[in-house]
């Protein structure tokens, strides 16, 4: 190609169509799109008569819900990206992680509430004992199922298809195991609210599950950051063959991403559990917000996936304040519109991809 | 007597001698066969079968073809362009509560207090369905214009959300559809003919002819409509998929790029394959609700109308429209049997654990979906393959 052609390929005038495409799908429009439907809402909810404060008080708890979304939809982006198919039995691995905390309490002894807590010392062993748990769970469909279509070569869809089979599946086996009913990790124990400046309303239990989101984020930074398993997770997921090439052993690298998601989704039901209560639905229902914050970080980005989340869950809160909360994934799947019609990567994707 | 085993038996002669038609081997004698064999067997069956026995084969066969019906939708969707549709549920209820809305005559007075909907227009039964389907359609054409432009995946999962998301706006809607409370008083089809006085419409020998059936063989009519719906649309899904349109959508779906550079508009046609597929299931959810009379949000579950049509679809075989109804009839028939299954193996729980017997219902869920993960891994062609060469034209 001599000089000339190059100049000319450089200043081929655009078409209106292009330029506007190109406008409108970058990362400031985005932002400014939720913004937008952020401060609709917000604007819904005072027309509504919803005070400042407790619009405050929403957005605070809404923070929380994020953490929670977040850590489910870290292990969700993570597969995601490594293995390339969206897993739907995520959010059976999410309820699992509820009910073996649920479960490890009952073999516990009895402990004293932590004041202002609502728990005792059992609660966060139980969740160190089922995390790895529901890890394992995540690694051993994985071995009997998904590897099986690794090495058949299978279709993405079929993967797909064979992770619906076992979000049902799994889903049965809660049903089977403890039942239809709602379960509370403390039945009828009073959590009151504490009041912070502001007129701000929060639980303890709250503050709590906000605080253990960030110090289990910030142990991933260094996992994924500073250690060669983590490197080698974050080079599998931006490009299997290269990875591979370079003598990343990818099968060890998919183990271990099974079982850091299973964990983290265990971690984030059994936090989801703490703050309503446990219920055999309740990682569907937390699916659509997962994969909306998975898809609004970009596929495949564990900070771009808490990034999301933490936009979903405020969006979501907020949206109560006129909404009935059972509206929920609605406001997750609006976001999640938004963030495919204007930019499909995602917020932290690259241009094109 | 005799002529009430007669009328039975001209009544079950149209589903059967369809069903044999769609089962026998395509040879030159089938549609011979199909009607010898769909005669003896009707009048065997009205003579042979108890009472319950018929009813009971008679209501299975019904739920059967509402599934059949859905699964074909699927199998436009899925088997010929490959659109992963986890919201089958979703146009299931549109159609379904559309088709009802269109039908019934809005209350007035006091059992306007008990029923609220947005609009009951006292159509005819037809116009419900057409009404099912146009609205069906367009929903469908709502979410596929944004998300079909993007990769394959992300359908999966923004008709997943839309499902849940419809099954919630009918649950939450008071104004729209009753809310929470069953939307009852559905009409039937030419329920009429059953009843004492018989039709205006019809002629006069046709009252006296069908005088003998009270309204509880109703059902018996209900399927001969709905069989003929469901070979309806067999004949025209399976004449388009053989048509050139068919063959774009397999292009389309097994190699995207080489379409596209013969001019074919890639997202144009997934859109429009999409929409097909959920007129198909809103006609479903129509005739379903015409069926049970009163529906409500909790009929369209995600595994009632969702997971159980694509194990349907996968082990009847994607991408084959007999697979297809084939396969709707023997999951119907499994999830049906495992009923009988889990009754009998509550004794056995019992011993396990004093909690299990009531649970014993879903170990049904946990068999239909290692058997749908058995397909996937072992057989995802299914019972009947596709069929590569759909001209007959063509011999290979």
């Amino acid at each position: 190609m001599s000089m000339s052609d190059e100049a000319a390929a450089v200043t081929r005038q655009r078409r209106p169509a292009e330029r506007i495409r190109a406008v409108v799908q970058t990362r400031a429009f985005l932002l400014v799109a939720v913004v937008a439907l952020f401060i609709v809402l917000v604007a819904l909810a005072i027309h509504q008569g919803v005070g400042a404060s407790r619009l405050l008080s929403l957005a605070a708890w809404g923070v929380m819900l994020g953490g929670i979304i977040g850590l489910g939809s870290i292990g969700l982006t993570l597969v995601y990206g490594v293995l390339k198919f969206p897993n739907f039995s995520h959010g059976a691995l999410v309820t699992f992680g509820a009910y073996f905390t649920y479960a490890f309490m009952a073999w516990l002894p009895e402990s004293a509430p932590l004041r202002p807590l609502s728990f005792g010392w059992t609660f966060p062993v139980a969740l160190v004992l089922s995390m790895p748990l529901v890890g394992l769970v995540a690694l051993a469909v994985d071995r009997v199922v998904y590897r099986r279509l690794r090495r058949q070569n299978a279709h993405l869809v079929l993967f797909a298809m064979a992770s619906l089979a076992m979000a049902f599946f799994l889903r049965s086996v809660i049903y089977i195991v403890w039942g239809p009913d709602f379960h509370f990790f403390f039945p009828g124990r009073a959590n009151p609210a504490l009041e912070l400046p502001f007129n701000i309303r929060v639980r303890a239990d709250q503050v709590f599950i906000l605080l253990l989101a960030l110090a289990i984020m910030a142990g991933l930074y260094v996992l994924l950051e500073r250690t060669r398993i983590g490197k080698a997770m974050r080079a599998t997921a931006d490009n299997p063959e290269l990875a591979q090439v370079r003598g990343i052993n990818t099968e060890r690298v998919i183990a271990w991403t099974w079982l850091l998601g299973g964990a983290l989704a265990a971690a984030g039901g059994t936090m989801y559990g703490l703050s309503s209560q446990l219920r055999p639905e309740m990682g569907f229902w937390l699916l659509l917000p997962m994969f909306a914050a998975a898809i609004m970080g970009g596929i495949g980005n564990p900070y771009g996936a808490l990034v999301g989340a933490l936009v979903i869950g405020v969006t979501h809160q907020v949206s109560t304040a006129f909404l009935d909360p059972t509206y929920g994934p609605a406001v997750a799947f609006v976001l999640m519109v938004i963030v495919l019609l204007v930019r499909p990567q995602g917020l932290f994707g690259r241009e094109g991809g | 007597m005799e002529t009430l085993v007669l009328v039975k038996a001209m009544l079950l002669f149209v589903p059967l001698a369809l069903a044999f038609g769609l089962v026998l081997p395509a040879r030159a004698w089938r549609p011979l066969a199909a009607v010898v064999v769909g005669a003896v067997v009707a009048l065997a069956a009205a003579a042979g079968l108890s009472a319950g026995l018929l009813a009971y084969g008679v209501s299975f066969a019904i739920m059967g073809c509402v599934y059949a019906l859905l699964a074909l939708g699927l199998n436009t969707q899925w088997g010929y362009t490959g659109h992963l549709n986890f919201g089958v549920a979703g146009f299931f209820a549109v159609g379904a509560f559309t088709s009802a809305l269109v039908t019934i005559e809005a209350p007035t007075g006091v059992a306007a207090q008990y029923t609220q909907m947005a609009f009951g227009l006292n159509m005819p039964f037809l116009v419900g369905v057409l009404a099912a389907a146009v609205v069906s359609g367009v929903v469908a054409f709502l979410i596929a214009v944004p998300v079909l432009r993007l990769r394959m995946d992300f359908l999966a999962i923004a008709t997943i959300g839309v499902a849940e998301i419809i099954r919630l706006i009918f649950q939450n809607e008071r104004w729209l559809a009753n809310g929470p409370q069953p939307l009852r008083g559905i009409p039937q089809p030419m329920h009429c003919l059953v009843e004492a006085n018989g039709c205006g419409w019809a002629p006069g020998w046709l009252n006296g002819a069908l005088s003998v059936l009270s309204p509880r063989d109703y059902p018996l009519f209900y399927l001969v409509i709905i069989a003929v719906f469901v070979a309806l649309v067999y004949v025209v899904i399976e004449r388009a998929c053989r048509s050139p349109w068919g063959r774009m959508l397999r292009a389309v779906r097994d190699e995207e790029s080489s379409a596209a550079m013969n001019g074919k508009p890639i997202t144009y046609v997934r859109i429009q394959s999409f929409v097909v597929g959920a007129v198909i299931m809103g006609i479903a959810g129509a005739l379903y609700a015409h069926y049970t009379v009163t529906i409500d949000y909790s009929h369209f579950h995600a595994l009632f109308a969702t997971f159980l049509v694509w194990v349907m679809l996968m082990l009847g075989g994607s991408g084959n429209n007999r697979g297809a109804i084939i396969g709707g009839f023997i999951v119907w028939g499994v999830w049906s049997g495992t009923a009988f299954l889990a009754d009998a193996i509550e004794p056995l729980l019992a011993l396990i654990s004093d909690d299990l017997p009531r649970r014993a219902a879903y170990f049904r869920w946990l068999l239909v979906a290692l058997l749908l993960a058995g397909i996937v891994l072992f057989r995802p062609q299914g019972l009947l393959r596709e069929e590569k060469v759909v001209s007959r034209y063509l011999r290979d």
